[in-house]
């Protein structure tokens, strides 16, 4: 691989886009497709166009075959970014099982008293409202929302932007009945029935979580299973 | 801290940028419970340092050993290691999966 190449393609995940590096397993020709491309010319007209969407859609790399050469699709999707409303203890408990699973936490919260780097050392903290912290934090395909502040000041204006987003996966905490408040607020303001149940509340894979570390658990174990939906179906599908 | 794929492309960036010899492996291709999916990457230079992984451990060694060898004639190589192969064998696949791993040279 030429330093040239490597060097895009570091530049491509740093700046959280994706991207797809094609290598000829043969001669070793290699190039790089950014998914940025995607929709101009040359690459609409490329005939390896409809797989490149699908190694996209997927985030899957893997060898195709094409005109007798076989090509080593090696896709390249940026890290999965978890941004979280509310410095609260269930947050802290977050921390070390999002650097675990490299999920990069985000941490937002306009109460400097949370917010803390005493609190929350080595995270990136944003003591800020929603609206002014996600400007530097923009929700993406990529990004895992939760709303853990149960002060719908802070969670209702995060939500209403993860609403907005294409974030994979958007949860809130709260029991049924401040969710149900919640959705009252939501259509309020606009937002419709496809919208509201992208919210998954109560949050969480029903583990019958108690403490803050075991509904932190929970979180990210949905979060996964969300990142997974594939595998979780295939191992649900009876076998014949 | 586990590294990931994003910080073994960096690291492998840095090093050919401090003008050491570097070999990027990449699995291609994997068959049965193969412990590290397609695209992981193991980084290696011509001293034998190597960062990330493309079995767990497995199989490491061996890699390492041939990224030396593509980092001196900068020809690319494709190794498999599966319990079907007698090298394989040798330095153990033991979860009993195969893969296919691409190993270049980057310059």
């Amino acid at each position: 691989m030429k330093l040239t190449l490597l060097s895009a393609l570091n530049t491509e995940r740093a700046a959280r886009r994706a991207c797809v590096l094609v290598t000829e397993l043969d001669s070793g020709a290699q190039r790089l497709v950014l998914e940025n491309d995607m929709l101009r010319e040359p690459l609409v007209s490329d005939p390896l166009w409809p797989v490149l969407r699908e190694s996209f859609r997927s985030g899957k790399s893997g060898t195709v075959e094409q005109d007798g050469k076989a090509l080593f699709l090696n896709v390249q999707v940026p890290p999965v970014k978890l941004v979280v409303t509310g410095a609260v203890h269930i947050s802290q408990a977050l921390v070390p099982m999002a650097r675990e699973l490299s999920l990069d936490l985000v941490v937002i919260d306009p109460r400097t008293a949370f917010a803390s780097p005493e609190r929350f050392p080595g995270v990136r903290l944003i003591a800020e409202w929603p609206d002014a912290a996600l400007e530097q934090v923009p929700l993406d395909h990529y990004t895992a929302f939760v709303a853990l502040t149960h002060d719908p000041k802070i969670d209702d204006p995060a939500l209403e932007a993860a609403l907005r987003s294409e974030c994979f996966y958007v949860g809130a905490l709260g029991s049924r009945k401040t969710h149900a408040r919640r959705i009252e607020r939501l259509q309020a303001a606009g937002f419709g029935a496809d919208d509201i149940t992208r919210i998954r509340a109560p949050i969480g894979l029903n583990i019958g979580a108690v403490s803050p570390a075991e509904i932190a658990l929970s979180i990210v174990g949905e979060i996964v299973s969300v990142m997974r939906a594939e595998r979780v179906a295939a191992k649900a599908a009876p076998v014949s | 801290m586990l590294s990931t794929d994003s910080d073994i492309l960096t690291t492998a960036e840095a090093w050919v940028r401090e003008g050491r010899g570097v070999a990027l492996a990449t699995v291609t291709e994997t068959w049965g419970s193969a412990p590290r999916p397609v695209g992981s990457h193991l980084v290696i230079d011509a001293e034998g340092n190597f960062l990330g992984s493309v079995s767990g451990g497995c199989v490491e060694g061996a890699v390492v050993s041939e990224a030396i060898d593509v980092i001196g004639d900068g020809k690319l190589r494709m190794l498999e290691f599966g319990v079907a192969d007698e090298t394989a064998w040798q330095v153990g696949l033991s979860c009993g999966g195969r893969i296919r791993v691409l190993v270049e040279r980057v310059s």
